[in-house]
């Protein structure tokens, strides 16, 4: 897998409940993508002033039809990126990267799986739901939003999932509550084997949390797919890092582009995100430096 | 914004002749345009999109002696047209760099541009020394770090530490790599802190590394980045960059001069050579644009082509030739018709000369 550079063009910006769905016909992308891949737009135009691209998990891919390979994202309006990405029109020309990122890993063996989803973090859920049913596994759906109009794939999830349980913050559909209040039901009702889960950080610890607690203690694997901002989306930059334990056992300050976004939730520390814990690989050499800053006024300048 | 089909068709048509090579103090390529430092990692990632043997070569991510975690996220703001970053010089350490990242830059025929950063002039020393006996093509010694046995002073903040950092680098490289120092904006007089660098030994000069910076998030109402303040690049601060290519080139001109500080197109490259720098170095725009080496250097191609330019080295530092006259001494006439020796001349009335200063 080579992520490739595409100069691609809008297909569509749809609304889709409270998001919007952008296609970008991409050739190149579409076929080598897997489940919990994503995408990294620029926008703006070439001569805009925003030079930072905006990651998105891509939520389908076509590689037939008229149009070759077509990827679809989705997005919410929150700031100027995605304000001027909302304003693109069919043929708009648009420069896409990918696919980028680890994909979901998938069971060898036929499974039983719950699917997570919070708000339009489900996105990438739908994908791997196919992948896993070509498998012959067992899926389930559990997707929560803070509202109803927030909830995202409600009609594709009834039609794939054996069964889906929704929860609203509000209570305004579903049962009211989070997504890991539902989850240990649906674990035990559904006899699963795995969890799979995409929506915000909070969110992702508590499914963890209920995974690893599921069955009395025993506790089913959890693979999550994280959301860290993100500068470059290909692994040079340095911006999206998340203290993750690595196969030696030592914790490492891990970009989610490349070693991510899809970890075992095992791996990642979640008492620490925000932070670098002290036994991180490195962590030490800061400490001398941070000590030496703190003795004088002058503070580190232009280092990367 | 330019059509799809236009950069197609322009990838189709051939090359223009232009000797793009540059040699800065026996740094040799064929191409001008080299990754930044701390914008290109170790370069494998950048290989998807760009052939490295091609492009003028891979400045690394400062390495330093021992692996460093960086700082906590939020890393990263984004400005206009430009970023901040506070990244720590976040790192794997010398000796997991020799052997994994340099072997493999070296492995692939990637031109390796070392860039080193420590904590004190000796941790440089111990650096620039580790190098001897691998594949390196130039050291840059990233000299915008503090120094902890100064009260976390930056180095490039002050003539004489900078100096004592290139004097212990270039004691200790390796003989026949070139050494060159990779300076700060944030200073009174970057021309006096570019001569202690080159009276110390430095072969040549990298300007400019980010400029310090704080963007506050009026959400959390605090400072955006975990570290509070971060080093600005981006195109915002190009003419800051170019201020800086342009005052050390007047000063030191037999000086080589890498030109750094957001590059975005053949055309901003272009810039910095007139300025006075023999190559340049692309960052913040490969974030936006990871194929971004290859193609400004296309662009600075057809750029010095359009001019009618066949050597990028006839160009450097030609900003600074004075101005020329506008009006030729001895126009032509218009038309190239013989003027007949019999044709009387023809009368000529003048007007009135004015003098209105």
């Amino acid at each position: 897998m080579t992520p490739v550079q595409v100069r691609g063009e809008v297909l569509a910006v749809k609304p889709i409940g409270s998001y919007l769905s952008m296609t970008v016909v991409a050739s190149g992308i579409a076929e080598q993508t897997r489940p919990g891949q994503f995408v990294a737009v620029a926008v703006g135009g070439d001569d805009g002033s925003m030079l930072l691209r905006r990651a998105f998990s891509i939520h389908k891919v076509a590689t037939r039809g008229v149009f070759g390979g077509t990827v679809e994202f989705v997005f919410a309006v929150h700031g100027k990126g995605t304000a001027w990405l909302a304003r693109q029109r069919p043929h708009d020309p648009i420069d896409v990267v990918g696919p980028l990122g680890k994909p979901f890993a998938l069971p060898k063996d036929p499974a039983h799986c719950v699917l997570v989803g919070g708000g339009y973090g489900s996105a990438p859920l739908f994908m791997l739901a196919d992948a896993l049913r070509l498998r012959g596994c067992r899926v389930d759906f559990v997707l929560g939003a803070a509202s109803a109009d927030r909830l995202f794939g409600a009609l594709d999830a009834k039609r794939m999932a054996a069964s889906v349980a929704f929860t609203t913050d509000d209570g305004s559909y579903g049962v009211p509550g989070r997504v890991s209040d539902v989850l240990p039901e649906v674990i035990e009702r559904t006899r699963a084997d795995v969890v799979y889960a995409c929506g915000p950080m909070p969110m992702l610890q508590a499914v963890y949390s209920v995974a690893a607690q599921s069955y009395g203690g025993a506790g089913i694997p959890a693979q999550v797919a994280v959301e860290e901002s993100m500068a470059c989306g290909v692994g040079v930059c340095m911006t999206c890092v998340l203290p993750v334990i690595d196969d030696d056992g030592r914790t490492r300050m891990s970009r989610s582009c490349v070693d991510g976004p899809v970890f075992a939730g095992d791996r990642i520390r979640w008492d620490a995100l925000g932070t670098v814990p002290a036994d991180a690989l490195g962590a030490a050499a800061m400490a001398a430096v941070a000590g030496a800053e703190h003795q004088g006024a002058v503070v580190a300048g232009a280092e990367r | 914004m330019p059509d799809v089909t236009i950069r197609t068709s322009y990838d189709a048509v051939a090359m223009p002749d232009v000797d793009m090579s540059i040699d800065l103090a026996g740094f040799t390529a064929t191409d001008p345009v080299l990754t930044a430092s701390g914008c290109a990692a170790a370069g494998q990632e950048l290989a998807a999109f760009n052939d490295l043997t091609v492009i003028g070569g891979v400045v690394t991510k400062s390495i330093q002696l021992a692996p460093r975690s960086g700082r906590p996220t939020p890393r990263m703001a984004e400005t206009p047209s430009g970023m901040l970053n506070s990244i720590g010089l976040q790192g794997p350490g010398v000796d997991a760099f020799l052997q994994k990242d340099l072997a493999w830059l070296a492995g692939e025929g990637a031109r390796a541009v070392v860039s080193i950063a420590g904590s004190s002039v000796d941790d440089y020393a111990k650096l620039a020394g580790r190098l001897r006996g691998h594949p390196v093509d130039m050291i840059e010694a990233n000299i915008s770090c503090p120094n902890v046995e100064d009260r976390g002073q930056v180095f490039a903040c002050d003539p004489g530490a900078a100096a004592a950092v290139v004097a212990a680098v270039r004691r200790t490289a390796p003989t026949h790599v070139p050494v060159f120092a990779k300076l700060s904006p944030d200073v009174t007089d970057i021309v006096a802190i570019a001569k202690a660098c080159v009276d110390a030994g430095a072969d040549g000069l990298s300007l400019i590394n980010t400029t310090l910076g704080i963007v506050i998030d009026t959400q959390t109402m605090r400072p955006a980045l975990a570290g509070v303040t971060g080093g600005l690049s981006g195109p915002a601060i190009r003419p800051l960059a170019l201020r800086c290519v342009w005052q050390v080139h007047a000063a030191l001109p037999d000086v080589p001069l890498m030109g750094i500080g957001g590059i975005r197109t053949g055309v901003d490259a272009l810039e910095f050579v007139l300025a006075g720098a023999s190559a340049v170095q692309v960052g913040t725009v490969i974030f936006h644009d990871p194929s971004a080496p290859t193609r400004i250097s296309r662009e600075l191609r057809a750029a010095l082509a359009a001019r009618g330019i066949a050597r990028l080295r006839d160009v450097v530092g030609l900003a600074h030739r004075p101005p020329v006259l506008t009006v030729p001494e001895s126009p032509d006439p218009p038309g190239d018709e013989p003027v007949a020796a019999s044709s009387a001349p023809n009368a000529v009335t003048f007007e009135e000369a004015t003098h209105d200063h």
